[in-house]
């Protein structure tokens, strides 16, 4: 097991290497020369070169990314081409409300998906297997950012309800978590569900009825236990998809996360904190996936025995 | 060949006729393609300005009547003739962008799963990184680099689409490669690439397809979410994901109309991609069978499916006397 955890990291390495390698050129096309962006418009040129001198714009490209890669290594990720200060201060300081709206959203879509897929299965080819798959499709189909609007409409606008922005008292978590969680939901109810039918069509499902257990017994601990492994897999990569999800949740309920920052970044032409988000939700999505992986493995006891 | 390809055609549309949520998506996306077609007999030109920029300013900010259906805008435009336009735009994009991710992931995938080995292994190494960064992340960097407008959304979102599909078909390309059929056309002579092209590739489809439905819904949905958080497509251009970023300033004044048309046709054009994709993926997959598949239907399945069962125990208790008769 320590083995496969050992390897698992390592390779990560390469990835996050790749990942580094494949922004920082990227964000050498960006049209405009960064001197000028960091000084705004009418810069003197004296100031120009004292900036390209301080920022290191002069040196080499390949020079540059091995620095930028040694130094996102320690998670360090430059200045700011805007505030001129650290890149890691800012994003470290809007990342945990990121986080938390995405635990949030994988939270709730976890407890709708589930129970959704289990009905789904055992009530195959019925009227609550198509309700459920069309609710699961409609709640993939929705865009989070207008289902975010379209809740601030009713709750906010007509009813005065719930705060429309902000991310700090319980009040101002509901819509916000909604709106994020919705197409995991949809994701994690379509996986419960064919994982599920899989489960129930295998002999030992029909030997429990056969000695004969209850029905609520069976589905529950016998089927359900087997059929959430592949559902862990699905709900990592969908907390994944909820950090990056959450850059149109948090622009619509003004959540100061981190999200919300980088399109600021990128609007702003700040490069440097647009690539440092990008490259802190790409490390965390390979973490999560990582761990995830992991969990899988550990809950399989055919692939524990293998690394045993 | 050809009566045996349309055969399963037929084949596949008969299963997909009995999901009532792919039939559901097929009329949704059929009338969006009606909008986008008519969309210049519903909104026409007026002395050369486009039917969707016509401003009255006389007339703005007004909620849904019989004059204009889904009401007008800040400037006095009519929304629905915006939308109308904003259907060719949003299906373009969708069609572009899984166009450069099925061409280059048909290509990346094919040579990777076929030749395999290091080839495989660089191509499938680069993929993962591509996957490592969630594709909305990088569209940004990519439309970043572009520049705003309908051209850089579709070549960012193209871009980050490729990876999915080079996966799928990689390993739908390892499945048919070992076949005895791709042996049989080596045998015969022909070239890697026209067993790849000829022999592999056309068996690889129904994957592909199911995943380009999917990747239609997701495109218009990364399309829109660029837009609408303004590193997209910009006004006055009537993206409808522009049209909510525009809108959205008068959502708290109580101007609904502005924000609900448009989410609602990106939601229902994604919904119908979607159905479409989940319908196809049971109708060509004979193994999974069909989410419309009626209980009776079913109940029939299993009454025959018993029936066979005690016809053949019948036949073999039959035969095993006959044996120990004989």
């Amino acid at each position: 097991m320590h083995k496969y955890i050992l390897k698992r990291f390592l390779m990560l390495v390469p990835v996050l290497l790749g990942v580094i390698i494949i922004m920082f050129t990227l964000s050498e096309f960006v049209p405009g020369d960064p001197a000028s962006i960091i000084l705004g418009e009418g810069a003197q040129p004296a100031d120009i070169a004292r900036v390209r001198e301080e920022f290191r714009l002069d040196d080499p490209f390949i020079i540059r990314l091995l620095t930028y890669a040694g130094n996102v290594a320690r998670l360090d990720f430059g200045i700011s081409w805007s505030t001129r200060r650290p890149v890691h201060e800012e994003i470290f300081a809007r990342f945990p409300h990121t986080i938390r709206l995405a635990t949030f959203g994988i939270i709730v879509a976890l407890f709708v998906g589930i129970p959704l897929g289990i009905i789904a299965a055992i009530k195959q080819y019925t009227v609550f297997d198509t309700g459920a798959t069309f609710f699961a499709l409609l709640g993939v189909s929705i865009p989070n950012f207008w289902l975010g609007m379209m809740l601030i409409l009713f709750f906010t606008v007509q009813l005065n309800l719930l705060p429309a922005t902000g991310f700090i008292e319980p009040a101002q978590w509901i819509m916000p978590t909604i709106a994020i969680s919705t197409s995991s939901a949809g994701i994690i109810m379509r996986m419960t569900r064919s994982s599920m039918l899989e489960c129930i069509r295998q002999d030992y499902i029909r030997t429990a009825r056969a000695k004969g257990q209850k029905e609520f017994v069976v589905i529950l601990r016998h089927a359900l236990r087997n059929a959430l492994i592949p559902v862990t897999t699905t709900a990592g990569l969908s907390f994944g998809m909820l950090l990056s999800g959450a850059i149109l949740t948090e622009t619509i309920f003004a959540i100061p996360g981190l999200g919300r920052y980088m399109v600021e970044s990128v609007l702003r032409l700040d490069w440097p904190t647009a690539i440092g988000g990008v490259l802190l939700i790409a490390m965390a999505f390979a973490v999560v996936n990582l761990f995830v992986d992991i969990l899988y493995a550990f809950l399989d006891p055919r692939i524990r025995s293998q690394y045993k | 060949m050809q009566t045996k390809k349309q055969g399963r055609l037929a084949e596949v549309w008969k299963r997909l006729k009995k999901s009532p949520l792919a039939i559901l998506g097929m009329i949704i996306l059929t009338c969006m393609v009606l909008m986008a077609l008519f969309a210049g007999v519903v909104a026409p030109e007026v002395d050369g300005m486009p039917g969707y920029n016509l401003q009255d300013w006389g007339n703005v900010r007004q909620f849904p009547s019989g004059e204009n259906i889904m009401g007008t805008d800040h400037l006095g435009r009519d929304v629905f003739s915006r939308i109308a336009h904003g259907s060719r735009i949003s299906l373009m994009i969708g069609v572009l962008v899984v166009t450069i991710g099925i061409t280059f992931g048909l290509a990346i995938g094919a040579i990777a799963g076929y030749y395999g080995n290091i080839i495989d292994n660089v191509f499938m190494r680069a993929i993962d990184i591509f996957l490592a960064v969630p594709s909305i992340l990088m569209a940004i960097a990519i439309v970043g680099v572009l520049g705003h407008g309908i051209m850089p959304v579709i070549v960012a979102v193209g871009i980050s689409a490729i990876p999915i599909y080079a996966r799928t078909i990689r390993a739908q390309v390892i499945i048919f490669k070992e076949q005895e059929f791709v042996e049989a056309a080596r045998a015969c002579g022909a070239s890697d690439f026209r067993i790849i092209t000829r022999h592999i590739l056309p068996n690889c489809m129904a994957p592909v397809i199911v995943e380009a439905s999917m990747g239609m819904a997701s495109a218009i949905l990364a399309g829109a979410g660029l837009s609408f958080i303004g590193l997209g497509i910009q006004p006055p251009v009537p993206e409808w994901g522009a049209m909510l970023s525009e809108g959205r300033q008068w959502m708290l004044a109580g101007y609904w109309h502005l924000t609900v048309f448009p989410g609602m046709m990106i939601a229902l054009i994604i919904f119908s991609f979607n159905m479409i994709g989940d319908g196809l993926r049971d109708a060509l997959d004979p193994k999974l069978r069909s989410a419309g598949f009626s209980k009776r239907k079913f109940k029939k399945m299993q009454d025959a499916r018993a029936m066979q069962m005690m016809q053949d125990l019948q036949a073999a208790a039959e035969k095993g006397g006959a044996t120990s008769n004989g």
